[in-house]
């Protein structure tokens, strides 16, 4: 027996110590009130060869100024600007080019890059900008050009940015990363479970896998089917579970219909003082919750330990689970506790009205519930079949009676607006931006995907194999 | 002088013309015009594997190397070696590491990066070892996708002709 199942088996006659607390935080003290007023989105494409990264970020910002006539370039004091690599962009120092190309030269800037959360740590970096005091307005933008080279290519891209040492000449693939993360998170969760029963080892797991890969697949129908809503997002379309499964098979058991694609796009946000958000608008949104957390890069040193408790969990809950191990991102359970104290929200499933969240594949949407607190660890399955994260009024082809309880992915997600990775976490803060405004109609042409009177929502960014997740909470301000 | 590179609707046959000649113009649907040249970026770099240097030497003599942290109260063992412990922060020293332990997860890569992409369908897998407290990726072969599975016992195998590579080892299932 290796040194953590041993642990394992003695954990189920010793209580364990509860993970430790950190006290509350006061955000109030000394951080000023941040508001979101306005923000853009490209239409995100397998290919823009007819934009640079430079004019699509130009395009989003202009749609962001027309939206709120108030704000012009001489009342933004400066910039956070994000992309993930400069293999993609084959120019190194390309956040300077952006700045330019806005014209915002000689205001403040600088560049954020973090793995697949570079979005979600720019609309961050944004609103650590005003909330420190050193600027009153600041725009977040964000991009990717991932067409530039061929998809294969791309994925070595991607894949460099797992330890080139020991995991990248492994085969240099994030999927193949992915899919070991969800065959164990199966075994921890499907196979000790529903196929208990089962003696036969290889048929039980085998049993499991199935199951697994079939709810996933109700993830990917979910996230599809909403956005044939979104003329925003790159791959709209109707999908059954057999579909989905049948697409082909990437990394086992992973299919292409369960993981997102690479993209070009860009998003922007814009980020600003109480005082300056009356000026701009009358339908601003407060960010009232940032969170950030991370874990080790290689999956192989993910420790065995125990659960930082969200309110609603017992230590006793996780008395027999080794944690996170590489089936759960410890990084995205610590960036929704921070953001979630910081809100002073206790039980995010009623507190939230829905969440855009980090589904690079249709299994870390399922991990992140459970990281998120929508459900207990182990309980990610159980909580897709049920529908909680669908919407209400659409026909997804198969009865979801929890529909409405807790919308997550609205948009369509990763999965089917494509990832232009430094683009993609602002893209869910102007999404979430929208729906809490109650604009969803008039920038995307269709009220489908609004949720009535949303008030509140979380945004959810996530680097490579939950190496860094970022969580911020945005509320309604009017 | 050169004439003027040939005009494509459609992005594939831009793709195309650039592996024919290296340069096109593409139109989009506004009847925006765009010249794409074919750019190639290659680098070759001199990578120092530094203080993980001695599992990869270890490795060309067929001796999987882990490390263990040298403070007695600490003591925890690494598969995956690290030259100073995560949990305390003190020095590691070396050890030999079990050269069997179970599969902890797996799985089949249908496709890759490029440049692995020739090696498809290949098995990747986490190995957990008796005593050790971290897991080790490997490719796992002359296995089949339907016979991998959770706890399976696996044992490793040196290449004989060592690339300084990780993949210089690899793992099968134990006989």
């Amino acid at each position: 027996m290796p040194a953590r199942s041993k642990a394992r088996t003695k954990s189920r006659s010793a209580p364990k110590r509860s993970a430790p607390r950190r006290p509350a935080l006061t955000p109030t003290t000394k951080a000023r009130k941040v508001f979101m007023v306005t923000g853009g989105v490209t239409k995100f494409a397998k290919a823009h060869p007819s934009m640079d990264f430079r004019l699509m970020v130009k395009r989003a910002y202009d749609y962001a100024l027309k939206d709120i006539p108030n704000l012009t370039k001489d009342r933004i004091d400066g910039t956070r600007i994000s992309y993930f690599s400069d293999h993609f962009s084959r120019q190194l120092k390309a956040a300077s080019m952006v700045q330019d190309y806005l014209g915002m030269n000689p205001k403040g800037s600088v560049r954020i890059e973090w793995g697949g959360a570079t979005g979600g740590e720019c609309f961050q970096a944004a609103y650590e900008a005003v909330a420190s005091g050193r600027m009153d307005v600041c725009l977040g933008a964000g991009y990717e050009t991932m067409s530039r080279v061929a998809t294969w290519k791309g994925n070595e891209f991607i894949a460099l940015a797992s330890d080139t040492n020991f995991d990248f000449p492994l085969g240099g693939f994030y999927t193949g990363y992915y899919a070991l993360m969800v065959v164990r998170h199966i075994y921890e969760y499907i196979r000790r479970s529903k196929y208990a029963h089962v003696t036969d080892e290889r048929e039980a797991q085998r049993l499991a896998i199935a199951e697994g890969a079939r709810i996933m697949s109700l993830v990917s129908v979910k996230n599809h089917r909403n956005a044939l809503h979104n003329p925003y997002a790159q791959y709209p379309k109707r999908l059954t579970v057999d579909d989905v499964l049948r697409s082909e098979m990437i990394s086992y058991p992973l299919t292409r219909e369960q993981i997102c694609t690479m993209s070009d796009g860009a998003a922007v946000v814009v980020l600003c003082t109480e005082e300056r958000a009356k000026e701009f608008t009358s339908k601003p949104v407060r960010v009232i919750g940032v969170g950030t957390g991370t874990d080790t890069m290689r999956l192989a040193d993910r420790p065995f330990g125990q659960v930082p408790l969200m309110p609603k969990e017992r230590a006793s809950d996780y008395e027999d689970l080794q944690y996170p191990g590489i089936h759960s991102f410890r990084a995205g359970r610590a960036a929704g506790l921070e953001a979630y104290r910081m809100a002073g929200i206790t039980d995010p499933n009623r507190e939230l009205d829905f969440i855009e969240l980090h589904d690079a594949y249709a299994s870390s949407e399922i991990q992140t519930y459970e990281d998120l607190g929508l459900c207990k660890y182990g309980e990610g399955y159980d909580f897709t079949e049920r529908g909680d994260p669908f919407l209400k009024g659409i026909d997804y082809g198969f009865e979801v009676p929890g529909a409405g309880a807790i919308p997550v992915n609205p948009s369509g997600g990763l999965i089917a607006c494509g990832h232009p990775v430094g683009a993609t976490g602002l893209m869910q803060g102007v999404f979430a931006f929208w729906q809490l405004q109650g604009t969803i109609a008039k920038h995307f042409g269709d009220r489908t995907l609004q949720i009535a009177n949303a008030r509140r929502g979380a945004i959810h960014s996530h680097a490579g194999t939950g190496s860094a997740v970022t969580v911020s909470i945005l509320e309604r301000g009017f | 002088m050169r004439p003027r590179p040939p005009t494509y609707d459609k992005f594939r046959d831009v793709q195309a013309e650039l592996d024919k000649t290296g340069a096109a113009i593409f139109r989009d649907v506004d009847r925006v015009e765009s010249l794409v040249i074919r750019y190639p970026y290659s680098i070759t770099y001199i990578h120092s594997y530094a203080e993980d240097s001695p599992f990869f030497l270890g490795l060309a003599e067929g001796k999987l190397r882990g490390s263990k942290c040298r403070r007695p109260k600490c003591g925890f063992v690494y598969a995956t070696p690290r030259s100073h412990c995560m949990v305390c922060g003190a020095p590691t020293e070396w050890i030999d590491l079990p050269t069997s332990g179970r599969v902890h997860s797996w799985t089949t890569c249908h496709f890759g990066s490029e440049a692995f992409l020739k090696e498809t369908p290949y098995n990747l897998a986490m190995v957990e070892f008796d005593g050790v407290g971290s897991l080790l990726l490997v490719r796992l072969k002359d296995a089949v996708e339907s016979d991998l599975y959770v706890g399976m016992p696996v044992e490793a195998r040196f290449d004989p002709n060592p690339k300084y590579l990780v993949t210089d080892i690899w793992f099968v299932p134990k006989t």
